[in-house]
């Protein structure tokens, strides 16, 4: 090809270089969560497992990662069901409005998160609902739908409709050909996806910071205690923690919906919030 | 058409529940509707609805006496936000700061995404996907509270520096731009890579071949074809830099248009100011999308 061996020496530095500067501030946190000492100075001063102990002590800590295990949960629960809906009717029908299907299911994603949380705040405070795990669960399902909804929507363009009109021509009714042809050749896309949506939802903030009220999320945790400079040992131990459980369902994911769902970039747009 | 000899016809198994879907069987439209009206429910109610009250309450006003919405529409909280300086400075430096983030990752991305997309053997194309996507999905909030460790006074950066006789930008509109960057960088390499990887390689062959050198074949066959990509990575960096208010919060103590929305909502109960002022990256964000619709940016994402 055309890249010369100087050119291709280059970019395989530049590679390493930019590998390198993503990866850094993830590497350095997770020898904070083992600092020995108090204080956040580098270099620090030894490595020890105390604020571990802590952490897992903390109530604080505890309820919150309660709280948003329930929120994730039932946010995936709304947007595995709302998304697969979604997904069937657009591969499988040709209707008028298709097109615009897709852009309000993105459409979540693709404006500003302060613009999502700030209209439903609007909404919550206007009817007179009060923030909490609803409040919370309503907003993580909004922006959930489109992960499941793309993952599924690529494993329906692959399989094919003769399968079930198979079904359908062998006497097998609408419930039985879901059960028995549609719906495993969906399993592992439905994992991916809501394997997505579980850690899309985990590690909201934005949004959040707008619908949960007194509720505190993990997060939303770690934002409140950023301040306390006592409370920062343990805000490192979580840190490692929300990593760990937001990485790795993707990794799960990715080897789940195969190499092309990995590179669509809507299919990771939301990570971000 | 009565369904009469159907029913009568199919297997009484499971009496209802058999008459129900071939019921469905027979009326594609009612399936279609039946599959919809969760999701579109939920969307149209949910969300579009929610969006309607944020621009209906950007018209609303507050009393400045007694703290209350007052439901009447009226162009004041606008006019507020376009003629006090201090708004129009936030939101210029939001949009400017957005601007150079999307710059700044687009020269980043680039050399990444051309090595996975061309140079790259299959097994490590695939490895390097996977340490792209990974990275995108930590907690966000997490990566921002890592760089305000690394660029604090006493952090890894100035420790790092101080031998060379150098100091990190510390906290503010840099610290900003660098954190922003950092958080946004994947979301411009994936769609690059995915643009780089459909160009055929027969084309840069085929560049070579008529005598065109790298750097010419460079700019005259592969940039303007993975220009579209670009602007599809670019939506990313600069709606999430746009909506944006923790990060600023975290890294600087300068203000971005979310900080003040945030602010308006939370401390100072003023909703009609902040939804005024939310409308401003959505206004961005809708010119910018149909400036990158003609790019041919769509599909690409």
């Amino acid at each position: 090809m055309i890249e010369s061996p100087l050119a291709r020496w280059l970019l395989r530095g530049a590679t390493a270089l930019t590998l390198t500067f993503i990866y850094l501030p993830l590497a350095l946190i997770c020898l904070y969560a083992f600092n020995s000492g108090r204080s956040l100075a580098w270099p620090i001063p030894g490595l020890s497992l105390r604020w571990f102990g802590r952490a897992f002590e903390n109530t604080g800590v505890r309820d919150a990662l309660w709280m948003t295990t329930k929120a994730a949960a039932l946010a995936t629960l709304l947007a595995l069901v709302l998304g697969t809906l979604a997904s069937l009717a657009v591969a499988r029908y040709r209707f008028f409005g298709r097109e615009t299907i897709s852009f309000l299911v993105i459409l979540p994603i693709a404006l500003p998160g302060i613009v999502t949380g700030m209209a439903l705040n609007a909404t919550y405070n206007t009817t007179g609902i009060d923030l909490g795990l609803f409040t919370i669960v309503v907003g993580h399902a909004t922006f959930c739908i489109v992960v499941v909804y793309n993952n599924v929507v690529a494993r329906l363009r692959r399989t094919q409709q003769s399968l079930e009109e198979a079904s359908a021509d062998l006497g097998a009714d609408t419930w039985q050909t879901f059960r028995l042809v549609t719906f495993p050749q969906l399993r592992s896309a439905l994992l991916a996806g809501a394997l997505l949506a579980f850690a899309l939802s985990f590690d909201e903030v934005i949004v959040t910071t707008f619908t949960a009220g007194s509720d505190q999320t993990l997060p939303i945790w770690i934002l409140a205690n950023l301040s306390r400079p006592n409370q920062l040992p343990i805000v490192n131990v979580v840190a490692v923690f929300v990593i760990l459980l937001s990485t790795i369902p993707v990794y799960v994911a990715s080897r789940l919906a195969g190499e092309s769902a990995g590179n669509r970039a809507t299919g990771v747009a939301g990570g971000a919030r | 058409m009565t369904s009469v000899p159907e029913v009568t016809e199919a297997p009484s198994r499971e009496g209802a529940g058999r008459r129900l879907s071939s019921f469905l069987h027979r009326h594609p439209r009612l399936r279609l509707s039946l599959l919809l009206s969760g999701p579109v429910g939920w969307l149209v109610i949910a969300y579009l609805g929610s969006l309607a009250v944020l621009l209906v309450a950007a018209f609303w006003r507050l009393d400045p006496f007694t703290s209350e919405i007052v439901h009447e529409y009226g162009i004041d909280n606008f006019r507020t936000l376009w003629e006090r300086d201090v708004y129009r400075t936030i939101a210029f430096r939001t949009i400017g700061i957005a601007a150079a983030v999307t710059i700044t990752d687009a020269l980043l991305a680039f050399p990444i995404a051309y090595y996975m997309a061309k140079v790259a053997s299959r097994r490590t194309r695939r490895i390097l996907v996977v340490a792209i996507l990974m990275p995108l999905w930590a907690s966000y909030l997490v990566k921002v509270y890592a760089w305000r460790i690394i660029l604090q006074e006493n952090g890894v950066l100035n420790w790092a520096l101080d031998p060379i006789g150098l100091t990190g930008p510390g906290f503010g509109n840099v610290a900003t731009w660098l954190v922003f960057s950092y958080l946004w960088l994947p979301f411009m390499i994936l769609p690059i890579y995915a643009g780089l990887e459909r160009i055929p390689d027969s084309l840069l062959e085929a560049s070579s071949d008529l005598g065109g050198r790298a750097g010419r074949t460079f700019l005259r066959v592969v940039l303007p074809l993975a220009f579209p990509a670009v602007v599809a990575g670019s939506i990313f960096t600069f709606s999430l830099t746009l909506g944006d208010y923790i990060t600023p919060q975290i890294v600087s103590s300068t203000q971005f248009i979310g900080n003040v929305v945030y602010i308006n909502v939370g401390v100072a109960n003023n909703l009609p100011l902040a939804a005024a002022f939310a409308t401003v990256p959505i206004a961005v964000m809708v010119l910018y999308l149909l400036g990158a619709r003609r790019a041919g940016a769509f599909d690409e994402l």
